[in-house]
């Protein structure tokens, strides 16, 4: 049995980073990762915009990807592809123990801390609800891209997208650039889920109309997709009644919502913030359990993959510190405040240079994010516009506040 | 038989229609422009002393498309098989494969792409203990013979089978006090082996999460659950090894019959899209087809009146809601609050509960919904939020969010109830094992067994010695231990190499299934046999995946890869620079 000082499950963006911070605090690491190539999802988003704010420049997914693994490969981590977590636990000595399955048999492996970076699964037609018959032609939006991206095989020649998430808007573009129709793109909510650079670039750029507040009830077919039923939705997103519409297309493609992948987490005893669906953490990314980490869309769906990095760096490095906890004061979810990460500060670990990552809860015009401290606002910053598609990054020093154990700390959003 | 109160009861409901006694049955006729109706006709129909009921009332303006394939070849021209079997569900699997412990010449036809799509695989695989039947009926019969011969069966097959019991839980002291002294008589009366009562005490031992008002219970021990399509696949393999023949995608589209020297009905010719066949015997196995395929045949004496039900597939993570098979008893109202809240989901359905299924899913429903369609096999929201709504009153914590898909399935009700396993009446040269609908997957084992008798007598058939009752598989590797999981990848690297995720499934175990005896290389093929695809992420990881292995592994180009049947192709073509390689 094999003993590292950080185990990393998971070798896209966020295990990558992880990996490399990690290794550069000295520890011994190894990335467990279950495809045969390093990279994640990033290997199938050929689109560019990734790393602006890492790199300060446009980079397409393999580009951002290649640029980690070829650190990870520069800092000689030893990186172990096809190979599969089936089970891992926490031994009494306060280690972790975890069980793998390659190519070359079954092996255990020790380690002192965990990264989790297992990121994140798509919703399916199922979990919203979507009826009818089961045919060939319903494919989530990350499906429909590795088809696309990975085999260069067309899912699609006319298809209807559901949800304005990323993925789907860019999955929209794709396809027509492919010479596929896309007949429009319905949300359920009355604004567009994913980033407003995506929504132009995507869709306007290509005259591909987008039909807020509808929704996909219904799909046709016993074989092949055949059609779709679209209708409108009521405040409540409840279907309206008699405005039902039968759309012909070949292919339905969700991009109806990510959840991050916390199944081995769960296995471990962490407890998962509902909010975020991930891990709650404290500010050194350490989840309830002592030793394990989380990073990247696993944590928390994210919405660029430049703060996954820099947050899955930072996990990497107090992995391989892995300081012990003390005292730790709850952030309570206040008004306006969709999630945010981390969920609690440790007031034994530094606490003067916290990143605090949160999602407004609504569309919000000059609003102010507060933080209250016992009731009483003790910081406080103004921004012009928040969507919630969009991430906000925030630097706060909450070594300013004096806090002690016990205090109650709140994190709001005022509209001016 | 009184064809008199017969009618009475009929023009009750529909004045209009005829009923006469045509050979032994009631027969209705005319047009009505209610399928309810209809099917209340035919219920009222129902006469003791006649063979069935024949309901021929058509619903005005109604047609349905059956699905067919469009193959057409001479691949079966001129074969004269011993038995031909129609219908590949668990019902004519069984069959063949108890027919393959004789010396015949076996051919099983089905018009899908693969065995067990129709009902066999749109079910929540209970064996039942026979509770709810009565004495009289075949199916009590084929019940509990067949729940006896499963754990054998599925040794032999290789396929899981849990006898994990099943439970009816009282809300009330009155029920606990009468209803369950009587449930415990009937079943003794009926022979229903290990039933037990069970007190408030005990259920903590045997459940994790027991509804908060439950006052007790009946329990049947000899409940348990099997996975309904892997096993009709594994009795098709096992019957293919024996040497009978499957022949897929596959439909009777007519028979030729002539007048036997005796006087009955006699199969001279079965036409089907992939030519003609004489057999000497047809065994009648079509499910939800099997009133037209009997009536094909000049035997008809039921109807099929489709019953639709649909299914709900909880995430594992939600395996403590039930470690058994429980639903509330129905004697006993609702709550008053919970009454009318639950007035739409109750009035419709029936029966239906909370399971743990064979892979470790909780299963809940079915609900039971008349339609006139045989093959629409879709899902409704009213359905499954009306399931989620009546077995949150048995599984408490149950939520929208537990569940990861859903199904319905058409069950081959006949308006009598019962099975209808018999030999032919009026023609010959047929078994009927028609109507078989809900615990058809239960009896499956012991109606082939009947059927063997029967069919070995008419064609005097002598025992193969060379009959393999086993079918050699591999076993789910996730469920070994490291140590022999080890063995099993030095021997092949494809089984530590893993595909799907969600249920740790192997490429290994890909191949496997698509070397079958059976071999049906579709997306939905590997995912009734090995499970890719039938996690939490529905296949949105894997399905790639598996398109590439399957058409590696077959030769043929991705786009060539079916989910299931013609014309399910998943991909549609090459993207513009797909021919540039990397």
């Amino acid at each position: 049995m094999k003993d590292y000082d950080v185990i990393v499950i998971g070798g896209g963006p966020a295990g990558l980073a992880s990996a490399e911070s990690a290794a550069k605090a000295g520890a011994k690491v190894v990335v467990v990762e279950r495809e045969a190539r390093l990279g994640g999802i990033l290997k199938q988003c050929v689109h560019d915009g990734f790393g602006l704010i890492r790199f300060g420049e446009k980079l397409a997914g393999p580009e951002y990807a290649e640029r980690y693994i070829d650190a990870v490969r520069e800092l000689g981590i030893e990186c172990r592809t096809l190979t599969f977590v089936t089970a891992m636990r926490k031994d009494a000595d306060g280690l972790f123990t975890v069980d793998c399955v390659s190519r070359a048999g079954t092996d255990s492996i020790r380690g002192r801390s965990i990264v989790l970076a297992t990121g994140c699964r798509e919703r399916t037609a199922k979990q919203v609800l979507i009826q009818g018959t089961r045919p060939a032609g319903v494919f989530t939006a990350g499906t429909a891209q590795n088809f696309v991206n990975l085999m260069g095989k067309l899912p699609a020649k006319k298809c209807v997208i559901l949800g304005s998430g990323d993925i789907g808007l860019i999955m929209a573009r794709r396809l027509t650039l492919e010479g596929a129709e896309v007949e429009g793109v319905y949300e359920v909510k009355p604004e567009p889920s994913g980033l407003t650079r995506n929504i132009h670039q995507c869709l306007y750029d290509f005259g591909i109309p987008l039909h807020l507040s509808h929704t996909v009830t219904r799909v046709f077919g016993a074989d092949r997709l055949e059609a779709v039923e679209v209708c409108r939705v009521d405040e409540k997103m409840r279907p309206v009644k008699g405005t039902e519409r039968v759309v012909e297309c070949d292919a339905l493609i969700l991009s109806v919502g990510l959840i991050p992948e916390n199944e081995l987490a769960e296995s471990l005893g962490v407890k998962l913030d509902p909010f975020t669906k991930g891990p709650a953490c404290d500010q050194t990314y350490m989840t309830g359990v002592e030793g394990v980490y989380s990073a990247g869309n696993a944590l928390n769906v994210f919405d660029l993959v430049d703060y996954v990095s820099e947050c899955a760096a930072a996990a990497g490095l107090n992995a391989a510190r892995r300081a012990p906890s003390g005292e730790c004061v709850p952030l309570v979810r206040g008004e306006g405040v969709l999630s945010y990460v981390p969920q609690r500060i440790d007031l034994k670990k530094p606490v003067d240079k916290v990143v605090l990552f949160f999602r407004a809860a609504r569309d919000m015009d000059r609003a102010r994010l507060v933080i209250k401290a016992d009731g009483r606002e003790v910081w406080s910053k103004k921004f012009v516009y928040l969507r919630p598609p969009e991430m906000q990054r925030v630097e706060v020093d909450f070594g300013a506040f004096g806090l002690t154990a016990g205090a109650r700390l709140e994190l709001a959003l005022e509209e001016a | 038989m009184d064809l008199k109160a017969a009618a009475k009861r009929v023009h009750k409901i529909a004045p209009e229609v005829k009923v006469e006694e045509v050979r032994g049955c009631v027969r209705l006729t005319g047009e009505l422009d209610s399928w309810d109706k209809i099917y209340r006709a035919g219920v009222a129909a129902v006469t003791k002393g006649s063979l069935g009921v024949l309901n021929d009332i058509r619903l005005k303006g109604f047609s349905e498309k059956i699905k067919t394939p469009s193959l057409r070849d001479e691949a079966l021209e001129g074969r004269t098989p011993d038995v031909l079997i129609v219908g590949g569900g668990i019902t004519g699997c069984a069959i063949a494969r108890e027919l393959s412990r004789l010396k015949l010449d076996i051919l099983l036809v089905d018009k899908a792409n693969d065995v067990g799509t129709g009902a066999s695989s749109r079910n929540d695989g209970c064996i039942h203990p026979g509770i709810d039947l009565h004495k009289g009926q075949a199916k009590l019969h084929y019940v509990l013979r067949g729940n006896e011969l499963y754990p054998e069966l599925c040794r032999e097959l290789g396929c899981d089978f849990e006898r994990w019991s099943q439970m009816f839980m009282f809300s009330t002291t009155w029920e606990r006090l009468i209803i369950a002294p009587l449930m415990l008589l009937k079943g003794k009366i009926l022979r229903i082996p290990d039933m037990e009562f069970v007190s408030k005490k005990r259920i903590k031992t045997l459940e994790e999460a027991p509804p908060s008002w439950f006052k007790g219970a009946v329990r049947m021990c000899s409940a348990g659950v099997v996975s309904p399509y892997k096993v009709t696949i594994a009795l098709a393999d096992n019957a293919v090894m024996n040497g009978a023949e499957i022949s897929l995608n596959t439909v009777v589209t007519g028979m030729d019959t002539e007048r036997g020297k005796d006087g009955k009905t006699v199969i001279a010719a079965v036409h089907t899209n992939r030519g003609t066949v004489r057999p000497r015997l047809v065994i009648n196995a079509a499910g939800a087809f099997s009133d037209i395929v009997a009536d094909m045949a000049g035997d008809r004496t039921f109807t099929i009146h489709p019953r639709k039900g649909t299914d709900l597939i909880l995430d594992k993570k939600k395996a403590f809601y039930a470690l058994s098979s429980f639903a509330r008893s129905y004697f006993a109202p609702l709550p008053k609050d919970k009454r009318e809240e639950h007035a739409e989901a109750v009035g419709h359905t029936k029966g239906g509960g909370v399971m743990r299924t064979v892979d470790g899913n909780i299963l809940v429903g079915p609900d039971a919904h008349e339609q006139p369609y045989r093959e629409d096999n879709s899902t409704s929201l009213s359905e499954v939020n009306a399931i989620i709504r009546k077995q949150q009153v048995a599984a408490e914590q149950l939520t929208a969010g537990d569940v990861i898909t859903y199904f319905a399935g058409v069950r081959a009700a006949t308006y009598e109830e019962d099975f209808v396993v018999r030999k032919g009446i009026f023609t010959s040269n047929i078994i009927e094992a028609a109507g078989i609908q809900s615990p058809g997957i239960t009896a499956a084992p012991a109606i082939a067994r009947d059927i063997a008798v029967w069919t070995k007598e008419m064609l005097g058939a002598e025992e193969d010695p060379s009959f393999d009752p086993v079918r050699p598989h591999t076993p789910r590797l996730a469920s070994l231990s490291p140590e022999e999981r080890a063995e099993y990848i030095a021997k092949n690297p494809d089984y530590g190499e893993i595909v799907c995720r969600c249920e740790e499934v192997s490429k290994g175990e890909i191949i496997d299934a698509l070397e079958s005896p059976l071999k049906v290389c579709t997306v939905d093929g590997v995912k009734r046999r090995v499970r890719p695809g039938m996690g939490r992420c529905q296949g949105g990881f894997c399905s790639p995946l598996v398109v590439r292995i399957i058409a590696e592994h077959e030769g043929i180009a991705p786009e060539d890869v079916l989910k299931g049947d013609e014309g399910s192709r998943i991909l549609l073509g090459g993207t513009k620079n797909a021919e540039v390689k990397r």
